[in-house]
């Protein structure tokens, strides 16, 4: 029998709104919104409306926080994705170039039902949640982002991992002819990422598709990447093209790139520092004064017991 | 001209009060930090190509320009330093001086500026000609303070190069024409040689 043991942060399910009557007043919004523009019609009031993903269907989900949400347009504004450019505004001006139709995900290595899908079909089997997560980059900055994804365990469990497999590899798209990033050799490309078999089994780690209730902005990881609240941003990778099962630790690209300084683990911790700068502070973005940062990023009741006797300034 | 050199700081201002040029961005101090770094290294190389330029062109006139960039220099790394302390670490000494102490591409930085503080307080005429020839002398720190503040910004970049790289060469090549015009007027290099030099 499973025991299913809330945490504090996990909704009661008496405060979960049925989804019927969610999507229902979405409905009715989109209603309301249609009608304003209606009222509005042929107005000069009408600026042309920055691009909008698709509106999407989902959930509330657990984990939640009450933070203050980070304004869409930093989240979708202020980005690291260099394979759409170095700098921070580089991503949004670069997105076009990320070219997200058709898109196929490759699901491999040791488990028993391997497959490539076209992405609706890898999709299409898994309802939709919120999960409003701190995002902590190892510069030194952090965000409070609206995800909307599913489990990562979800595949997991559909692929049928073997007992051998003991991480799961991911790789963002290539495709240096459209990425301009990608000519430039900053990182061995493609970007790989990779986390413990646990780690990826972690109820908080999600596959995202969207943000803002909306599908995700090519310059936040179109069509479809990872969400890992308690390591640094990078391990999120973006763009995911493929995902394989694999025995021994897999590559991972800024560990390639200096090893010294980026770990497998990276999970956020103030008590271990970049060799070149402290962890311990980071700026909220949209606030002044810089605030201390939480171990394992404020997940250390979700996580703390996955690295349990564990010497994490070895595996930093 | 001292008008040309206060322009960095009016665009910053626009960008920050009237949002021109997309605002500051979603990380203003960060924002406001790098900019006024890379001016910082800016004046310095464009006041190390001062000497070189009048020897190349015999344009005398330029030299007259010379303190006013160092001063200028100077400026824009005082308010680099001030927007660290003051804005980004809201004067936490311990953050400061733990930064200074312990972080590689900080203590770089921050001495290229220990550096600048001697140099701007005698550029005065009148230290000028107190000083004599340890003027020459003591102006000599600013070779290792360009060196420091290009090693400061390498220090602090994370993968792409590119910029950083772009400042290490303009000095190479700054600090690379002293040394050569050294030996030539030392007589130690054949005229030949100076031909292949240029």
């Amino acid at each position: 029998m499973l025991i299913r043991i809330p945490s504090k942060h996990a909704p009661k399910p008496s405060e979960i709104t049925p989804p019927e009557v969610y999507r229902g007043r979405r409905r009715f919004l989109r209603g309301m919104g249609l009608a304003a523009m209606g009222a509005l019609g042929g107005s000069a009031l009408l600026q042309p409306a920055p691009a909008h993903g698709a509106s999407l269907d989902y959930m509330p989900g657990p984990f939640g926080t009450d933070e203050t949400l980070t304004p869409r347009e930093d989240v979708t504004g202020y980005n690291n994705f260099y394979e759409l450019g170095t700098g921070k505004a580089d991503p949004a001006r670069n997105a076009h170039r990320l070219i997200t139709e058709p898109w196929t995900v490759t699901v491999d290595g040791l488990c028993l039902n391997p497959g490539r899908y076209r992405l609706d079909d890898f999709l299409r089997p898994h309802a939709l949640e919120e999960r409003i997560y701190r995002l902590r980059c190892v510069e030194g900055w952090s965000m409070v982002i609206p995800w909307v994804g599913f489990e990562l365990n979800r595949i997991i469990a559909q692929a049928e991992p073997l007992g051998s497999a003991r991480y799961v590899a991911f790789t963002t798209l290539m495709d240096p002819e459209n990425l301009p990033g990608q000519r430039l050799r900053v990182l061995e490309w493609p970007y790989r990422e990779g986390l413990r078999m646990d780690e990826a089994m972690h109820p908080l780690t999600i596959l995202a598709v969207g943000l803002y209730g909306e599908s995700l902005p090519n310059q936040n990881g179109a069509p479809l990447r990872l969400v890992v609240p308690w390591k640094y941003g990078f391990k999120s990778i973006k763009s995911i093209v493929h995902i394989r099962f694999a025995e021994e630790e897999p590559p991972t690209s800024w560990n390639m790139a200096t090893p010294r300084e980026y770990g497998f683990y990276s999970n956020v911790n103030p008590d271990v520092d970049h060799p070149r700068w402290s962890q311990r502070t980071e700026r909220r973005i949209g606030e002044l004064r810089r605030r201390r940062t939480l171990m394992f990023n404020g997940y250390e009741e979700e996580v703390a017991a996955l690295y349990a006797g564990m010497d994490l300034r070895k595996h930093f | 001209m001292f008008v040309v050199c206060l322009l960095p700081l009016a665009v910053l201002f626009a960008r920050a009060f009237a949002g021109l040029g997309g605002g500051l961005g979603a990380n203003p101090i960060e924002f406001v930090m790098r900019d006024l770094g890379s001016w910082t290294l800016r004046f310095l190389l464009i006041t190390l190509a001062v000497s070189p330029l009048r020897h190349l062109t015999g344009w005398s006139a330029v030299m007259r320009l010379r303190r006013m960039l160092g001063l200028f220099t100077f400026f824009y790394a005082c308010l680099h330093l001030g927007v660290w302390i003051g804005m980004d670490l809201f004067f936490d000494w311990t953050l400061v001086w733990d930064d200074i102490l312990n972080r590689p591409y900080i203590t770089a930085g921050f001495t290229a500026w220990l550096l600048l503080v001697p140099l701007a307080l005698t550029s005065s005429d009148t230290m000028m000609r107190r000083l004599r020839r340890r003027w020459a002398h003591l102006h000599r720190l600013v070779y290792p303070a360009a060196i420091l503040g290009v090693l400061h910004f390498w220090w602090l970049t994370r993968a792409d190069y590119r910029e950083p790289l772009l400042y290490a060469v303009i000095l190479g090549v700054l600090l690379g024409w002293r040394v050569v015009m050294r030996w030539v007027w030392k007589g130690r290099v054949l005229l030949q040689l100076r031909g292949s030099a240029e």
